[in-house]
């Protein structure tokens, strides 16, 4: 029997694809293309610029330069191979057991090979289009600065390419061998698993790079030890290297075609071994991952510790709020990122206490409170992206049951109310923890230590209530995975908006705290002046329009939502 | 008591209700038929609350779903055709939780969940995820927690479908014995055998419109039928003749 094109397999993605560009137009949706645009072009050129700036400076030191250069390129691609293994881990879950189009692709007279490379053209799109978009400014920087000409381009896609199948391979037949020897009633649950081994590759990653080397030259015995470190290549089986090689060899004019045709070849073999374990184990898998759970829940832990407490409020709203509580610690997709908040965390707080600043001789007042001031926005960062990962998806999780929400009598308003609170609570624990532990450990006046709980506070509230907002304004309802929510166009959104709150009111306490600063540096009294409360105003309101406005526009979303 | 008045959903230039105006009052069981894509669910789902009417409006029991939506709501037990329900509560949990969107808690309402999961044969997985209920388990949850308030009204869309045939026979007599003590249902399905069985009244739809209305006897009356089953007048007010076409074409290819 003649067998479909892939182009036929995936005729109903790609359609699906573009029938929403269609419906966006259509919408009016070139806003949407608009902010895509800036943001795109700013982040390009944003990344460009710093690079540009790196390697005219490396290509201004004698012999050491080029090899820092391609030090830094191998880095990057080590990196970016680390986080596309772990996304195709997680896409490839999605993609070859649990999408909808599986029943009919499984159940139609489809082949085995057609099947796979189809969802693993699939897995390798929905998973490597962030990191393709991240490579171009970095290679272009590499281009411009070590004149690689036009033909770079098809070059630098030609390196590039194998180095992104590759991990969509591995992925693929990661999960695919997790899925067969996991038991197999819940497959979800490997999600936690995929969690625990990205914390664990996230360490790892951090031992192999030792990037606190590179930043310090003097703590080598000598310069020929530096220059052997940086000659060594971090592995030489890894695919990073050689697409490095290959980049850094036509850019010196020294074209070396191994690199390109160990890529090359590796990446042909994997997807043919990957193809012949698909054969054998696919069917296999995808049965087990159709059986359902079967949990028994007997206890009535949540009623009666949650709910005792949350007594006091009315029903509809009690009951939500523990529905959510329940529904979050039932679902492994959801509460397996914690683990990743953790590491999250934990690098966080041991990068603080790793900085210079309280070692040998005196630091100046000023840098410990710059730092500080600069936690303060860092810390916001990484709230954001708990919000992204927790708070964002609540309303497109509730998607499937909006029928009943809508058909009962529970008021929208108390709907986001529990979302908003179950959110907020936890992130305003973990963002007072933050601030307090790392203020602590950088030993900062007691002035700074209030001003950044308080802002840390406001800003908590500003950020959850965005992180609501927006993810009513970008809902998700199909979404097979909630672990993907955040990565959709509405999480980028929101991550944009978010960064530029947190500017905004840094740049305005900031004002305020450089009064004091000075006061301090001039030995002179510390005053509360009209200024300072005006700039602390100034944040407040900033912060305060951030909560009002994000969970207003979301409610005004939600009561037009229609199923 | 389910009145509406002038209902019209448009989505883009395509009319899918089409001012429409019916009026179930209590103590009745109204059926409304009609082909795929009619109008019906998207009917029922305006009546629930969860679309808004282009035009016109809906009144439970005197109130306005869209205007006084609460109160309204308060009326009103929905079951709508898909049964989604999350998969990580157990059932007796999502009975609570739908009891308590409704502002129920208490001994009452843990004796009434003990009641329905003991009606629709659920009480031995009471305490197992959803996730692991089969379609029409889902299907008799989703039926026990629009009942769990006590509604004035229940709008049910294809209620019969994956129920067991104990399990249809079951929902048939809550339903007549509700609308028995006065309560008011209006029923979507294709299975026009219960409609002819059970509906004291029927409301056939097509795109968007009614073509008939009333008793089955009245119905028969208005288009001149004489004996014709509820079939042959639905097929004859709904375009029978491509039935018939299709039938030759299938009949043809196997």
């Amino acid at each position: 029997m003649k067998q479909p094109s892939l182009r036929h397999v995936l005729q109903p993605k790609w359609r699906t694809a573009l029938q929403r560009i269609r419906e966006e137009r259509a919408r009016g949706g070139h806003g949407k293309l608009v902010i895509l645009t800036i943001v795109g072009a700013a982040f390009w050129l944003g990344v460009f610029g710093v690079l540009y700036k790196i390697l005219k400076y490396f290509r201004g030191v004698e012999e050491l330069g080029p090899l820092l250069a391609g030090k830094l390129l191998g880095l990057a691609l080590l990196s970016f191979i680390s986080i596309l293994i772990l996304s195709n881990v997680i896409t490839a879950l999605s993609s070859f057991f649990l999408a909808k189009d599986l029943d009919l692709l499984v159940s139609a007279p489809v082949d085995w090979l057609r099947l796979y490379l189809a969802k693993l053209g699939e897995t390798l799109l929905h998973s490597s289009w962030m990191v393709a978009l991240m490579v171009v400014p970095i290679l272009a920087a590499y281009g411009v600065i070590y004149q690689g000409g036009l033909l770079f381009i098809p070059y630098a896609v030609l390196a590039i390419v194998p180095m992104l199948v590759l991990p969509a391979v591995i992925g693929s037949a990661v999960t695919l061998i997790l899925v067969n020897v996991f038991p197999a009633r819940r497959t979800r649950d490997l999600l936690s698993i995929i969690a625990l081994g990205a914390a664990g590759g996230v360490i790892m990653l951090f031992r192999i790079i030792r990037p606190e080397q590179l930043a310090r030259p003097e703590g080598f015995r000598n310069l020929l030890d530096f220059i052997t470190v940086l000659r060594t290549p971090t592995s030489p089986f890894l695919p990073s290297e050689w697409a490095t090689k290959a980049i850094m060899g036509y850019l010196r004019h020294s074209l070396d075609p191994l690199p390109l045709v160990l890529l090359w070849t590796t990446a042909a073999a994997f997807v043919t071994l990957g193809a012949l374990l698909h054969r054998e184990l696919f069917a296999q898998g995808f049965t087990k991952a159709q059986e359902g759970a079967e949990r028994f829940i007997r206890g009535g832990f949540w009623r009666w510790t949650i709910g005792g407490v949350l007594k006091p409020l009315p029903v509809a709203k009690r009951e939500f709020v523990l529905k959510d509580i329940k529904l979050f610690f039932r679902d492994t997709t959801q509460w397996s990122q914690l683990i990743l908040l953790a590491v999250l965390v934990v690098v966080y707080v041991f990068n603080i206490k790793a900085l210079p600043l309280h070692r040998g001789e005196e630091v100046t007042f000023f840098y410990v409170t710059l730092v500080s001031f600069l936690n303060l926005g860092l810390a916001g960062f990484v709230l954001a992206s708990i919000a992204a990962r927790f708070i964002f998806p609540a309303v497109s999780l509730e998607g499937r049951q909006m029928w009943l929400l809508r058909s009962s009598p529970l008021d929208l308003r108390a709907l986001l109310w529990s979302k908003y609170w179950v959110g907020t609570i936890p992130l305003l624990v973990l963002a007072l923890i933050l601030t307090g532990v790392t203020n602590v450990l950088l030993q900062v006046t007691s002035f700074m230590m209030i001003m950044s709980m308080v802002a840390m506070v406001a800003l908590t509230l500003a950020i959850s209530a965005m992180a609501l907002g927006f993810g009513a304004l970008y809902p998700q309802f199909e979404t097979e995975n909630a672990a993907q929510i955040p990565t959709s166009f509405g999480g980028l959104v929101f991550m944009m908006a978010t960064i530029a709150v947190l500017g905004a009111v840094i740049v305005a306490l900031w004002q305020a705290v450089h009064a004091y600063v000075r006061a301090v540096f001039d030995k002179q009294p510390v005053v509360i002046d009209a200024w300072m409360i005006g700039w602390f105003a100034v944040a407040a309101v900033i912060c305060l329009a951030a909560t009002a406005i994000p969970l207003r526009v979301g409610l005004k979303k939600m009561e037009s939502f229609e199923f | 008591m389910i009145r509406l008045e002038n209902l019209t959903k448009h989505y883009g230039s395509f009319v899918a209700v089409d001012d429409i105006s019916l009026h179930v009052p209590r103590g009745v069981l109204y059926g409304f038929l009609g082909p795929n894509g009619a109008g019906k669910t998207t009917t029922l789902r305006m009546i629930a609350g969860i679309l808004r009417p282009t035009q016109g409006r809906v009144l439970l029991g005197g109130d306005d779903i869209h205007r006084d939506p609460l109160a309204a709501k308060m009326r009103l037990g929905f079951i709508p055709d898909r049964p989604f329900v999350y998969d990580k509560l157990t059932g007796a949990e999502f009975l609570r939780f739908v009891a308590g969107l409704y502002g129920q808690e208490g001994e009452a309402v843990e004796r009434r969940i003990a009641e329905l999961l003991e009606v629709f044969e659920l009480t031995s997985w009471k305490d197992e995820l959803v996730e692991a209920y089969s379609h029409g388990m889902r299907q008799k949850l989703i039926i026990s927690s629009a009942l769990i308030h006590r509604p004035e009204c229940i709008v049910v869309d294809e209620p019969m479908v994956g129920l067991d045939p104990k399990a249809a026979r079951l929902l048939k007599d809550i339903f007549r014995q509700f609308v028995t003590k006065g309560g008011t249902v209006l029923m979507s399905t294709h299975t026009l055998e219960v409609a002819e069985a059970m509906c004291d009244s029927i409301a056939i739809i097509q795109h968007g419109k009614f073509v008939a209305a009333g008793t089955v006897a009245d119905v028969r009356r208005q288009h001149q039928a004489g004996d014709a089953s509820l079939e042959e007048l639905f097929l004859k007010l709904t375009g029978g003749a491509h039935v018939r076409a299709l039938l030759e074409v299938l009949g043809g290819g196997l």
